[in-house]
């Protein structure tokens, strides 16, 4: 949902410009896993903020709790135990909505302004657009968006638009008590995560590094991770995650090369019934069966 | 023309409803399914009340059609086995164009054309059916990897626009060539049409050699 309508970059399957009079700083969330206790107090503000509860799920013997995102639960912490060269590690992943600068599900979406991307960034689903179809799940490379059950909708991580939209950071990186989430400029948060990795490499992790990934032109979450070269560690982290081949043809090329080739049937036809005449039955069978009368 | 006897019936009734059901419901399926397809269809999801009903319908429509186009399959099937008649009828591609049908090979009740047209519809349905069951998120999409489904996506959007194509060939086939469309509307044909068209079918049916 969103408050906000002056700043728009793009909306879903709308070909003219969206109202883009206003123009904001793109922003980020920093995730910094190195810091994360795992504690979800980010999960409850998120619930609390949006005023989502999902149903009481059961123990599945982990401490991941629900198991997975779903329309209620709009970020999950993901528990990972991976052997490293450093020995056993706890990775623990605050999974949700990237928002990339790419964004495959606002490519997949068919309805007009069911997903938007604003100038800052941030990409929000309006559910009041959204007719159900699920292509945002098809073209989403994170396996974000959930349809809901109960109306037919999807629904995620919206980077609490609505608070950033007047000026406060999203519920997660307010409550977060160790400060592993943070929130301002997409260039600040660079520049802080530098630092953090610079900090990680200087005590062993020599393969820390940001998680900005390239193939969706950079994300508007982004996390400081201990292996940068492994991401797959972290819950199964895309490494090179992008759109996608099978996506891009079909809203992309697949569009107006259709389109072009039935309109030239249709421009066909017409120049041939035009230059060719009706196909009739010929003069002289017709007086064949004349003559037989 | 019902009560001439001169004309030959070319279309039993069953065979005429079982076509104009598939060709509504085709048109219910084109429409609603342009709607996701392209921004520029979307307007067309008002037919269904919206945006949303048209994402309902449309897999609905679908189940209906593998009924209604099974109908059609096992009606037609053996009337469309190719031939080497048909496929040299084909060979004279530009003279059929041209509408010059006399030196082509003799073709029977359906033409090489109407053959490829049948399997051409057959495949496409197919792919249609088996990728629309895996993109119907409401009940199956959960069931696949997202590689799969987007693989079906692109099926369906594919083999939804070839089959577009290919009736809108039908169509315009069927207005070029004066009184067929009359045949599968009441059913028969004037002997002379036949003769012009059909000519082996013709001769089958009327047991001459005229």
């Amino acid at each position: 949902m969103a408050l906000q309508s002056l700043d728009i970059t793009r909306r879903s399957a709308t070909t003219t410009p969206s109202p883009s009079q206003r123009q904001t700083p793109e922003v980020a969330k920093l995730i910094d896993i190195s810091k994360c206790i795992g504690c979800k107090a980010c999960q409850a503000a998120c619930m609390e903020w949006n005023d989502i509860r999902d149903v009481i799920g059961t123990n599945h013997g982990v401490l991941d709790n629900p198991m997975d995102l779903t329309e209620n639960s709009w970020t999950v912490m993901r528990y990972s135990e991976v052997e490293t060269d450093r020995g056993l590690e706890w990775l623990i992943r605050k999974d949700g909505c990237m928002h990339c600068t790419e964004p495959g599900c606002l490519k997949a979406c068919p309805a007009p302004g069911a997903v938007v991307q604003y100038s800052n960034g941030i990409v929000d689903f309006h559910e009041e657009n959204c007719i159900g179809c699920g292509y945002c799940i098809t073209g989403c490379p994170f396996n974000i968006p959930r349809l809901s059950k109960k109306d037919s909708k999807v629904y995620k991580c919206t980077l609490c638009s609505d608070r950033v939209a007047v000026g406060l950071e999203p519920a997660c990186a307010k409550t977060c008590p160790t400060g592993a989430i943070m929130f301002g400029t997409k260039v600040d948060m660079l520049h802080h995560a530098e630092g953090r990795v610079a900090d990680l490499k200087s005590r062993g992790f020599a393969k820390a590094g940001i998680y900005d990934p390239h193939g969706v032109g950079g994300t508007h979450v982004i996390y400081v991770l201990q292996h940068a070269d492994k991401p797959e560690l972290y819950s199964g982290l895309p490494k090179d995650p992008s759109i996608g081949p099978l996506v891009e043809l079909w809203k992309g090329a697949a569009k107006p090369v259709a389109s072009l080739a039935l309109a030239a049937i249709g421009v066909g036809a017409l120049i041939h019934y035009v230059t060719k005449g009706p196909n009739e039955v010929s003069e002289e069978i017709e007086k064949e069966f004349k003559d037989e009368k | 023309m019902k009560n001439d006897s001169s004309t030959l019936l070319r279309f039993t009734a069953p065979e005429r409803v079982n076509h104009w059901l598939v060709a509504l419901n085709f048109f219910l399926l084109a429409l609603s399914g342009l709607v996701y397809f392209q921004p520029l269809y979307y307007p067309l999801s008002y037919l269904f009340g919206g945006g949303v009903w048209a994402r309902i319908l449309h897999p609905f429509f679908g189940v209906v059609m593998i009924f209604l186009f099974g109908g059609m399959f096992f009606r037609f099937r053996k009337l469309s086995v190719m031939t080497p008649t048909d496929r040299a009828w084909l060979s004279h591609a530009r003279e059929i164009v041209n509408g010059d049908e006399r030196n082509l090979p003799e073709s029977g009740k359906l033409n090489g054309g109407q053959k490829l047209m049948f399997w051409s519809l057959v495949t496409c349905m197919v792919l249609l059916i088996l990728s629309g069951i895996v993109i119907w998120r409401a009940y199956f999409s959960f069931m696949f990897p997202v590689v799969v489904v987007r693989l079906a996506a692109v099926v369906h959007s594919v083999a939804g626009v070839i089959m577009i194509a290919l009736i809108m060939g039908h169509i315009y086939l069927a207005i070029w060539t004066k009184e067929s469309i009359g045949a599968m509307l009441y059913g028969r044909v004037r002997r002379a049409w036949a003769k012009q068209h059909h000519p082996a079918w013709y001769r089958e049916i009327t047991g001459g050699d005229k």
